[in-house]
């Protein structure tokens, strides 16, 4: 009987049974399991392995960047330093698992794992490289490609918050519960100004599928180019969005012991450090994928579009694999360059300057693609000149240099002493002379106060 | 009237966020492909120490391997950290020996008050530092383990040759 079945699937696994550059077809091969869910299961698995050790690795390299700028060696024992993650690993799997008496347990158990899937769950929608076309059909590299892609994904990251934020209220210590509150107030603050500065894609695009995204920006221009100053805003809160410094306000150790992951230890606390660099790659393929073009590779047309090949597949691949290095490496550079942020200058710098601008932002957009369509310019190429995308980079260049040059100079975010005007002071100090506590009562004699109803 | 805080004037007019920052991150991409590395693999590669460095004791024997010491008691008088315990004894021939010698190294403050006051060049501080124990009784140095030691002792402060040239 077993003998019979093998025979009976072989031919149509290994015959061409669909047009390569078309979409699998939904043929069962195993009864209901049909092409595009084994499909999806093969790249669930390798999309998952690859990730896990790539953050793995990431921690290596954190570290080893760190060391290189702080004209150290960095981790160069465990296997000429290659090792170093296993044994990070290993030490985390060996470690006691705490588990504070006041803790609420079901609430700290869960925590970590909260704060880990969202970060994970976001790669399912990232398009990581060009199809490729196989003999049961053409295999698109993502893991789902959603037609809502866009909003799943701000759907998620905002769900990231709740692991930091229920890790400091189950944990039942003052600084993790200080460190929870700060994330939220971070996180949300943030989100707001981070959704608000990819509005300006969405005009461009008019799609939120980020495969049209991606195909936009190989035939537009790369958006960070065209809206430079939405990229600048969308990178700064993704900082703010992974708790990474400058905003790692959380966990900030001179403050706060550890944050919301005070009370964590062993694997628990591993998860965390994993959610992180998880956040990380997610941000950064973000990055790469809504302002840079996604896996697309610049000036090349032939490599981005149909026909499609496997040596496509492998190129477009390793464009998009550098393209987030680049941002995993430019996130380190900036946590190793800049200090910690104040608290009260984070929330100045959220809510009193990304969101108005980010709103300023999506009304010049709007104005200026209105006033492009009104005026007859079309969004696709001119003789392979986009027109469009120019006269966007035009009016970039001068808010660009409005903003970094004319209006970044001289101001300073929510300062630690303002000088105050002179008449300000004076009303300040006759204030204080009013007051009891500058005249202080002085005690007599046999202890009762000499003052009475005459002074 | 309460304490006038003095707070200086800001330079203002320099202040930028967006150019300060690409100025650092200039800054540490320079270290980072050049970096200025003054990391010493230190279990394969020791810096060497100086001829003046003071740590773990030495006593000094005779010929016969006999500690040099005469057990005059000016090493415990002189100890700022009272971290030496002498018990004098004396043989048939009227010559004074330790019978108990031992120095605590964990009171020890490696001042070399012991080496600079010794009439007999018996007591040194050494050239040595990896005295790490398992115990806190590990680090009580009795005068077998002090005449034991190998290492190279510590070149006093000469005042005709204050640099040690």
């Amino acid at each position: 009987m077993a003998g019979g079945v093998l025979p009976a699937l072989l031919p149509p696994m290994l015959q061409r049974i669909a047009d390569p550059q078309a979409p699998p077809a939904n043929i069962g091969f195993f009864g209901p399991i049909s092409v595009p869910l084994i499909y999806t299961i093969v790249k669930l698995l390798i999309v998952f392995t690859v990730y896990m050790v790539g953050v793995a690795l990431l921690t290596l390299a954190e570290r080893k960047i760190s060391a290189w700028i702080q004209d150290r060696l960095g981790p160069n024992r465990v296997i000429k330093g290659w090792g170093q993650p296993l044994a990070d690993g290993v030490k985390n799997f060996m470690k006691e698992e705490t588990l504070p008496a006041a803790a609420n347990k079901p609430l700290f158990l869960l925590a970590p794992a909260l704060a880990f899937i969202p970060a994970l769950s976001l790669w399912a929608v990232i398009p990581f490289a060009a199809p490729l076309p196989l003999r049961w059909g053409r295999m698109d590299m993502v893991v789902a490609d959603l037609p809502i892609g866009f909003l799943y994904i701000l759907a998620l990251a905002s769900l990231g918050v709740f692991g930091v934020v229920l890790a400091g209220w189950a944990s039942n210590n003052k600084y993790a519960l200080l460190g929870g509150l700060r994330s939220s107030a971070q996180m949300v603050s943030y989100e707001i100004a981070m959704g608000m500065s990819t509005i300006p894609i969405l005009l461009l695009a008019g799609d939120v599928s980020l495969g049209t995204i991606v195909r936009q920006q190989e035939q537009n221009g790369w958006y960070v180019l065209t809206l430079t100053v939405a990229c600048f805003i969308f990178l700064v809160s993704a900082f703010a969005e992974t708790n990474r410094l400058p905003f790692d306000l959380p966990e900030a150790e001179s403050e706060l012991i550890a944050g919301y992951h005070t009370e964590y230890s062993a694997m628990k606390f591993s998860l965390f450090f994993i959610a992180e660099y998880a956040n990380m790659v997610t941000a950064s393929a973000l990055m790469a994928t809504l302002f840079f073009g996604g896996w697309t590779v610049p000036f090349w047309h032939a490599v981005n579009n149909a026909p499609w090949a496997w040596w496509k597949t492998v190129i477009t691949l390793g464009a998009f694999l550098f393209k987030v290095l680049f941002f995993l490496f430019f996130y380190m550079w900036i946590r190793w360059t800049l200090p910690r942020f104040r608290y009260d200058q984070l929330m100045s710098l959220g809510w009193k300057i990304l969101l108005p601008l980010s709103l300023g932002y999506v009304v010049v957009i709007a104005g200026a693609t209105l006033g492009l369509d009104a005026l007859g310019v079309p969004r696709t190429p001119v003789h392979g000149w986009p027109v469009y995308g120019l006269c966007l980079m035009a009016i970039n260049i001068v808010l660009i240099v409005l903003l970094f040059v004319v209006a970044d100079r001289g101001r300073l975010i929510s300062p630690a002493s303002a000088r105050i005007r002179a008449v300000e002071l004076e009303r300040l100090r006759a204030v204080r002379d009013r007051s009891a506590l500058a005249h202080p009562r002085v005690p007599g004699p046999a202890g009762r106060t000499t003052s009475g109803a005459g002074d | 009237m309460s304490i006038r805080v003095k707070v200086l004037a800001r330079p203002i007019d320099d202040v930028s966020y967006v150019r300060a920052t690409m100025k650092g991150m200039a800054l540490t991409f320079k270290h980072m492909i050049n970096p200025h590395k003054v990391t010493v693999q230190y279990p394969e590669h020791r810096d060497p120490l100086s001829a003046r460095w003071r740590g773990t004791h030495r006593m000094l024997t005779n010929e016969d391997g006999t500690a040099k010491c005469v057990a005059c008691g000016l090493c415990p008088a002189v100890c700022p950290a009272n971290c030496i315990k002498l018990v004098p004894g004396e043989d048939e021939h009227g010559n004074r020996y330790p019978l108990v010698f031992e120095i605590d190294e964990f009171r020890c403050i490696f001042c070399g008050y012991c080496q600079e006051v010794c009439p007999e060049e018996a007591i040194h501080v050494g050239r040595h530092y990896e005295n790490a124990e398992y115990s806190r009784d590990g680090f009580v140095y009795d005068l077998e383990r002090l005449t034991a030691q190998t290492h190279p002792v510590c070149e006093m402060w000469d005042p005709a040759d204050p640099k040690g040239e």
